[in-house]
């Protein structure tokens, strides 16, 4: 199969036709002209989103999500690859589990689906998960997490850093003391005062994160703090990454764009955990991002089903879905706020967080030879947020209304057009 | 006024007096012979207890029955209402059946604002008691029954001053009074443990002692609320004995008050522990007025938000 994208921008600015063919990128130039023509005129061509922090649901909770689904959303978000957490029923912590997720993302076909491994047998912090069958099985497992849970005891987390070493591992940390965070439901400050709603003080992320460094430089391993949301946790990985530390870190879109004063109306939409933090959280995780101590943003994506969120606040679920607004979001938030450039932008979203995770097919430098993972923004484009429009089986996103800058037109997997004018086509197996 | 009582933050100052003036009013009425008044006839008010609290309630209820409401009680505490599931299905009921007002008291903060906002009910929504949120009900009867004996603050509580002492974190009392009090006027110290005193209370309107003592001298009112013996099992205060030595109010410190200054305390009371039996019993307290005021502050929270109609100009036709 062949096609010409034709008159696309790319990050630098040059405009160019790129022809793809077989799945890869064969040919970069002007006047280029082979197989179907695809019109990128105006709009930008990068490297394919890579998302390393998404919940899919399935196995288990497939009235929220499935493999399918999620997929669908991420292509509608420009995103190729992402990672499914292990917090599955049964939990993704045998290579089993982990099989199934990556078989049933190869046959839905929209994007690549790379299961992550739980640290702990049924996430329950007691004892390792069997990491190394994990690793060794055909969905090749890299990231460990227990990420909904922290790998609290001190011990079985400097075990399971020394342990993945063995094949290059990472493990991902949920950053929250359980013992500061008991029944917490929102972000310990003004609001919570107020709202009376028991608070998830910062310091019960701050805590773990800079235990956790200590024991990588310790250990020598790979570390990465998922979903930071703290000023003093942008603090304490630029420290860490000062002293030279393995430590890679992580920020979602919401935490770059909203802040707890939202939940004053109790709305449940806006629960989610870690929470969401002050406008001065919000400032340094944009300045950690555009200076690179944030190394990558990472979806959170959880789906959840309306009964989950129409309750109480006490009762509702934690959790927002996020593939599909992701890109607009930290363009809203960074690129509108002059904080980063697109190139950077590609960096935190694409190329960083394939290359924490060696996924060796996505977020790469666009040349000839490169796997044809790629998306198309009309970077003009303003799209209000209609949650009925979601790919994804859950609607629990905290931007309904909201009017967003930057609209995925296009997404290419592997060579094959998934998304087209920002309708999902062409799911299945890759042949 | 507003469709609903969520909050104290739904009032403004005016609006409060408001509620408290026709509470007056409504207390002339009860002490004649007619102590009924056919304001609300035809009307549903439902009481929609979540949790246990039979004092709120026989207040609201009382209340409603005296504006000749037809009241329901659903206690939802120990039916087949559990946790989580039910608020909208409860509320689609009541809806179904045709509640004009239904007041909530519920063990998640929130909850009333929920069902206010949610569109799964259209009746009047009052809050009598969210988690530890807000309990508005319970500060506009303190305020009335302040301003009942303290006629100098009729029109402002302008120069009031007012300590509330005691579990300030977990407690919607505290929250709903302070709001209250310092929108009219009053100066308010918390007291309490640090343990047992919100991280971002630096934001409320208010001053912060952790000595009982150094206050007791500087106040009018001496608000003591109910501390929970639970709180003790996760470390907020190593022992009862302890918390009421700093904290309870016993004779030694009911004696050095300033001689109008009045104690109250919402009850139910923990006698021994935040409030001695001399001090509960004290012609100082005035925590049976707090009671029959409830039910005059009530009728006239229901009154304002279902009724409409000048109170003055119904009675005498």
């Amino acid at each position: 199969m062949e096609f010409t994208i034709t008159n696309a921008r790319l990050i630098d600015d040059q405009v160019v036709d790129v022809i793809v063919s077989n799945g890869v990128i064969s040919e970069i130039g002007n006047g280029l002209n082979k197989g179907e023509k695809i019109n990128a005129a105006k709009n930008l061509l990068i490297p394919g989103l890579v998302d390393l922090h998404t919940h899919l649901r399935e196995p288990g909770r497939e009235d929220s999500e499935t493999v399918a689904t999620g997929s669908m959303a991420a292509a509608k978000g420009g995103f190729t690859a992402i990672s499914a957490m292990a917090n599955t029923f049964p939990v993704a912590d045998t290579a089993g589990v982990v099989e199934q997720v990556y078989r049933l993302g190869q046959e839905a076909g929209f994007c690549d689906v790379f299961p992550i491994g739980a640290v702990t047998q049924g996430l329950a912090g007691k004892s390792l998960a069997e990491l190394g069958a994990m690793a060794n099985s055909k969905a090749r497992v890299r990231i460990f997490s227990d990420d909904g849970k922290c790998v609290s005891d001190p011990l079985l987390m400097r075990r399971a850093l020394e342990y993945v070493k063995t094949f290059n591992g990472i493990i991902a940390q949920h950053a929250q003391e359980p013992a500061l965070t008991v029944d917490s439901q929102m972000n310990e400050g003004i609001v919570s005062s107020k709202l009376g709603l028991v608070g998830w003080p910062a310091v019960a992320e701050e805590a773990i994160i800079a235990r956790d460094i200590l024991l990588a430089e310790h250990v020598g391993s790979r570390l990465h703090i998922c979903h930071l949301t703290t000023a003093g946790g942008v603090d304490l990985v630029r420290f860490a990454k000062s002293r030279g530390i393995n430590v890679t870190a992580e920020v979602t879109p919401h935490h770059l764009l909203l802040t707890d004063d939202l939940v004053t109306n109790y709305d449940s939409v806006y629960k989610v955990n870690p929470p969401l933090r002050t406008g001065k959280d919000v400032l340094a995780l944009r300045k950690g991002l555009a200076d690179g101590t944030i190394d990558i943003v990472g979806t959170d994506h959880a789906p959840h089903p309306t009964e989950d969120k129409d309750c109480e606040w006490q009762s509702a679920a934690f959790g927002m879905v996020g593939l599909e607004t992701a890109l607009s979001v930290v363009v809203k938030a960074m690129i509108e706020t002059k904080m980063m450039s697109w190139a950077d932008l590609v960096d935190r979203m694409s190329i960083a967080p394939a290359k924490i995770a060696g996924y060796l097919h996505h977020g790469q430098i666009l040349k000839v030879g490169a796997t044809a993972n790629l998306t198309i923004i009309d970077t003009n484009a303003n799209w209000i947020v209609d949650r009925n429009r979601l790919a994804s089986k859950s609607k629990n996103t905290p931007f309904e209304g909201m009017q967003l800058p930057s609209r995925v037109v296009h997404t290419f997997l592997n060579g094959k057009q998934v998304l087209s004018n920002g309708e999902i086509v062409n799911g299945g197996a890759v042949e | 006024m507003n469709k609903h009582l969520l909050s104290i933050n739904d009032l403004s100052a005016e609006e409060a007096f408001e509620i408290l003036n026709t509470a007056s009013e409504l207390a002339k009425i009860s002490d004649g012979p007619m102590k009924k008044l056919p304001t609300l006839r035809g009307r549903t008010v439902v009481n929609l207890f979540f949790e246990d609290s039979t004092r709120t309630r026989i207040s609201f209820e009382s209340a409603a029955k005296r504006l000749s409401a037809d009241v329901i009680n659903f206690s939802a505490k120990g039916s087949s209402v559990s946790k989580g599931e039910s608020l909208k299905d409860t509320a689609q009921t009541l809806q179904a059946m045709g509640a004009d007002a239904v007041v909530i008291r519920h063990g998640a903060s929130g909850a009333a604002q929920r069902l206010a906002d949610s569109g799964w009910i259209s009746a009047s929504v009052i809050n009598a008691g969210d988690g530890t949120h807000e309990h508005p009900t319970q500060a506009l009867l303190d305020a009335y029954t302040i301003r009942s004996k303290f006629p100098q603050f009729n029109q402002s509580f302008d120069g009031l001053r007012v300590a509330i002492v005691g579990d300030i974190l977990h407690s919607r009392v505290a929250r709903s009074n302070v709001l209250l009090l310092t929108k009219l006027g009053a100066s308010v110290t918390l007291v309490a443990p640090p343990t047992l005193i919100p991280v971002g209370v630096a934001d409320w309107k208010v001053k912060v002692s952790y000595d009982l003592d150094s206050v007791l001298k500087e106040v009018d009112v001496l608000m003591m609320l109910r501390v929970q013996s639970e709180r003790m099992a996760n470390s907020f205060f190593p022992s009862e004995r302890e918390y009421s030595r700093g904290y309870g109010l016993d004779i030694t410190r009911l004696n050095s008050l300033s001689k109008n200054a009045i104690v109250m305390h919402p009850g139910p009371m923990n006698r021994g522990l935040e409030i001695s039996a001399e001090s509960a019993d004290s012609h100082k307290s005035v925590v049976l007025d707090q009671v029959s005021n409830g039910v005059l502050v009530r009728m006239a929270v229901l009154y304002q938000l279902l009724g409409g109609a000048t109170l003055t100009g119904e009675v005498s036709a």
